[in-house]
Formats: C-alpha cells, structure tokens, sequence
C-alpha cells in the first residue's frame, strides 16, 4: 500500500489541489467584469469601442464553445454539427426580426433556446436513441452531414437569403432600451455566459456529472448499474443544443446578420478547437480556447495577412499534439480535470476517522 | 420459487456453441458456486444472466419474471448486480466516487442533476468503504488501488445497492492467498442479505463459499449438488484430471 499519496496526510493537499481552476475562474471572472472599465481608462474611445465589441464576440463564441464541451468534454460523444444549433437559431431569430420585426429579448432570448433545444433533440432522436449503443464516428459523421444540409439550404434558399444570409437591421430591445454594439450588449452577453456558465459548473459537478465521468471512461461498464445512458447523452446532447442555440441568437443581433456558414462544418469545427485548444473536459477551458483563439486569429491576421491561417493551423497543431489536455492541462493536473464529487459537509468530523 | 432460475441457454458465437442447454437455479440466500474447466462456458452463462450477451435460446427469470429481453440496466435496476471478471473500476475516480456512482444508480436524473442525495448517501458510501477495508484510501483514485484492493472495491460497489442476487466472475482472481482469506470474509456476511453465483477457478475458495455448486462442462450441466457432493462425483473427478 506504499504507492498512495493520499489518506490521512493527502487531505490537505487534495484541498489544495483542487483549486487551480477556481482561480482561472475566479480571474477570468474578474477581467470580464471589469474590461469595459479597464478599456475605457487605457484607450481612447474609439479603440476602446473596438475591444469592446471583439470581447463580446468572444463572450458569446464562449458560450458557443462551452456548448460543444457539455456535449464532448462532459457527454463524451463527438458532435460535428454544433454548429447546425447555434446558425440555425440564429437563422430563425433573423428571419423573425426581418419579417416580423420581432427584436425584444424577451421574445428573441427564449427563442433562440427553444430552436437549438429543439434542433439538437431531433437530431439526438435520429443519432443516440437506438438499440444499440451509437459510435463515436456515427455520431460525429451524423452530426456533421446535419450541419453541412443545413448550410446547403441555406444557400440555396432565397427565402433566407442564399449566400448572402439575412441581415438584422433590428437592434435587439429589452423594454424601450435598445442594444446596439457596445458595452450594453457587452454586459449582455457576460451576463449570460455568466449564469449559463454556473449552470453547467453545478452540473457537471453534481451526482449527474459524476454518471457522464462514469459514462466517459466506461459506457459499458456503468449500464450493469442500471443507468440508462442513452438518457443522459440526449439531456446533454440537448442541452448543449439549447446553449448553442442561445448564442446564436445572441450572435444574430450583434454581429448584424446571419450567413450560411454559420450554421455549417466551419463552424462547427471551429467550436471543436477552441475546445481542443482550451482544454476539452473542463468548462474554463472552452472559453479559454475562444479567447484565444479569436485573439490570436485577430492579432495574427493583422501581421501576418497571407499566411496566418497557416500559422494559426500550425499553433493549434502543436498544442493538440502535445497537450492533449489543451491550454489549461498546463495548469491544472489531470485529477482536478476530472474532479471530485463527494460530499464534503463535515469534512473535520470525517478526518478523525480516515 | 426460485430467484433466478436460467432454463435450456444455448449461446452460439457463429460456429462455436459454448453453452448448450445449461439449466441453473439459484435459491434465496444461497451462495452457489458455478465451476468448470477453461471454456466450459462459465463467464458466458454469468453473462446470459446479466444480460451482457443475449440467449440465443432458453429463458432467464429473476423472482418469478421472465427477464430473457430485458437489458442489463433493466435487471440491475430489478435487483442484481454483476462484478466483472477483469476489474472495471473507474480508474480515474476517487474510490469514494465509485462506491457513490453505484449506491445512487436507482435514481433518475433529476434528482442526481441536484445532488439531492450527495449527503443522504455519504454514510451508504463510508459503510461500504470500512467494510471492504477501503475508508483509508476513499480520496485515492481508483486507479492507484493494489489488484486486491480494486478486486474488493469491484465487490464493494456490487453489493452497495443491495441487490438480490449477486453474480461475481473470478473474485478472487490474481490474488495473493491472504487477499483470498480476506476475500472470502469479506463475502460471507453478506449471504443474511443476498444470494449469490459465484465463477471461480479456485475450487478451494469455491467449495468453502458455496452451498451448492453447479459444474459446467462444454456448456452443458455436468453435475449439481452440495460441494460434499461434488468432490466426490467420479464424473467431475473424471472431467477435471483430464480436462484441467
């Protein structure tokens, strides 16, 4: 029994342990909250407006990219097509507002939840519930054929605008505010990101995340216990949907319109590497990997205009190659990725004991 | 009425029958012993039984049901439980998750989404723990267990859901005879609560567990009596010296 680092002496240090990624948290938090403010006080108006609306882009790509890590980082299943909720509710948002003048985030928000919900549970329909149990190539192929249809229609469609895609002249309202670019839509969208994200923290960390850690390192093994795992991956596959969708509403108004990319094999794949990149199977991680990413893209693009794709390609490859664990398995060891889930009420009282 | 009661299995992979007609029975509280020489079809039975393969013939019935097309989650949920032959602990968890993951595994996943019974089932949790000798090493990862260890934490996290029947493959395989000892006590306080089938190749440890031992031979029921019984038939004497 020599080869335990823990037990009575490995309390303490399991404590400290787990909180590397508390304080990514908690600093990512920190700059969010306050860049606006930061910016403000560094740049001028007009370059400090810029950053604002690049960061919330990231901000909402965030919430993109965290969708993708519920579905394959927690759910363990390969989605190619996460993109087919976030174009594709942003496709119906624009629609609405252009035909409609449907603009009031209290309208537009829950919508664009509902479409990705609703989109990503037809498609669990067709790829997880089956007799026997999908592989991870089914899934990601499925996945992917249903983004590139629908990037496809898209195109083809004049009702939605074929190439070109629909604008939205339309600001997004809540009551009489309007929200155009800038640090209202700013706080928005961190605003969102913020709740959805301790959403999904208190999920993955509850009883449910710790099935999805059973499911992710043995699928077989756990259904002897009696779970129904094709259950959880609908909720999550769903759920990720909705998260997507939400940010594709989000992206709709803010970036002014919808195009067929967006919902089609770019994109998703895009929201695959900033995962990859992040770090796939924590939460920061994903909106690590969008930061920096799209930073990079920007930075990279302004110096190096010919060749930075090849430059970003070959970043990206280095850090998926040698760290699959991305960004943030620099960090943070690979017990605290995974996590604990016991529970920790009384834990001096218990320490007597062990 | 018998608990479990497998009638007639015949098991075909392709061109080779590995159970042919076998018949088990296994009474309430009793610890039945399931032995064989190598490929006689013990593991694959267990497996009918739990539900990892599928009969090609016959019937399984579970107190009084039939569940012969019912999943392995399904006859899990009904009350049996099956430690695997190779252990499956999952490595990378705590040993306490492990035991938590198979003591919460009734519950739907609403309920699981809240955490509704973290702290309702954390004695469940330390009880398994301190009686598989584990409560030491309950933030350990699995993974970092000794082979007996993780052998007893398979065992542990078996019988944390209470169940009815408890199907155990090689318990005791790959351990020092000590661990086997250990294992054997560890084992035998359960049988006020649950039946059990247990496949072993450790005749010793089988015919000291068990009540009733069945011998499986080219899947087929060679013979099925009290282990006084059995170590005294000729044609399981005759099937070991030449077969073993």
């Amino acid at each position: 029994m020599a080869n335990f680092d823990s037990g009575t002496s490995g309390g303490s240090r399991i404590v400290r342990r787990f909180r590397v990624i508390t304080i990514i948290e908690l600093s990512m938090l920190v700059v969010f909250a306050f860049l606006p403010l930061l910016l403000s006080v560094v740049w001028s108006a007009d370059d400090s407006f810029f950053w604002i609306v690049f960061t919330t882009k990231v901000l909402i790509l965030s919430l993109f990219g965290l969708s993708f890590d519920l579905v394959w980082g927690f759910g363990g299943m390969l989605s190619f097509g996460q993109a087919l909720f976030f174009g594709g509710s942003g496709y119906v948002v624009a629609v609405l507002a252009r035909d409609l003048d449907v603009s009031s985030a209290f309208i537009v928000i829950p919508l664009s939840v509902i479409v990705g919900l609703i989109l990503a549970l037809l498609l669990a329909a067709f790829l997880l519930v089956a007799r026997k149990p999908p592989s991870l190539i089914f899934i990601a192929l499925g996945s992917l054929t249903g983004a590139y249809a629908a990037e496809r229609l898209a195109r083809a469609w004049y009702y939605l605008g074929g190439q070109n895609g629909v604008s939205v002249t339309h600001p997004l309202t809540i009551g009489n505010i309007e929200l155009y670019e800038g640090v209202g839509f700013y706080y928005l969208a961190f605003g969102f990101l913020f709740f959805v994200y301790l959403g999904c923290r208190f999920l993955v960390r509850s009883q449910f995340g710790l099935v999805l850690a059973g499911i992710r390192q043995q699928e077989e093994r756990i259904k002897f216990f009696g779970y129904q795992v094709q259950t959880y991956k609908v909720i999550m596959f769903t759920l990720g949907g909705g998260i997507a969708g939400l940010a594709g509403g989000l992206y709709a108004f803010h970036e002014g319109f919808v195009w067929p990319t967006l919902m089609g094999p770019t994109y998703s794949t895009q929201a695959v590497l900033y995962v990859l990149f992040g770090g796939v199977g924590t939460l920061v991680g994903a909106l690590i990997g969008v930061a920096a990413i799209e930073f990079a893209t920007m930075f990279l693009a302004d110096y190096f205009q010919n060749i930075w794709p090849i430059i970003l390609g070959g970043l990206l490859l280095v850090v998926v190659v040698f760290r699959p664990t991305g960004l943030v398995g620099l960090l943070v060891s690979e017990r605290e990725r995974i996590g604990s889930f016991r529970w920790r009420g009384n834990k001096k009282e218990e320490s007597g004991n062990e | 009425m018998a608990l479990l009661e497998a009638n007639g299995i015949r098991k075909v992979y392709g061109e080779l029958t590995a159970l042919d007609g076998a018949e088990l029975t296994v009474e309430s509280n009793q610890f039945h012993g399931l032995i064989g020489p190598n490929g006689s079809g013990k593991t694959t039975l267990l497996k009918c039984i739990a539900g990892a393969e599928t009969v090609t013939a016959g019937t399984v019935g579970f107190m009084g049901d039939d569940i012969t097309n019912n999943s392995a989650a399904s006859r899990a949920r009904s009350g049996m439980s099956l430690k695997f032959q190779i252990t499956s602990v999952f490595d990378l968890l705590s040993v306490y998750d492990n035991v938590l993951l198979s003591l919460q595994a009734d519950q739907p996943p609403w309920p699981l989404i809240c955490s509704r019974t973290r702290r309702d089932l954390h004695s469940g949790v330390m009880n398994i723990l301190q009686q598989f000798r584990l409560a030491a090493h309950a933030d350990a990862l699995a993974g970092e267990l000794s082979h007996g260890q993780k052998q007893w934490l398979e065992i542990g996290m078996a019988m944390a859901p209470n169940p009815k029947l408890l199907l155990l493959d090689e318990p005791t395989a790959g351990m020092s005879p000590e661990e086997r000892r250990v294992t054997g006590e560890l084992l035998r306080p359960i049988k006020s609560t649950c039946s059990m089938l247990i496949v072993e190749h450790d005749l010793d440890f089988i015919k000291d567990m068990s009540d009733v031992i069945t011998v499986l031979e080219q899947g087929r029921v060679l013979e099925r009596g009290t282990p006084r019984h059995i170590e005294s038939s000729e044609r399981v004497q005759e099937v070991y010296v030449t077969r073993v």
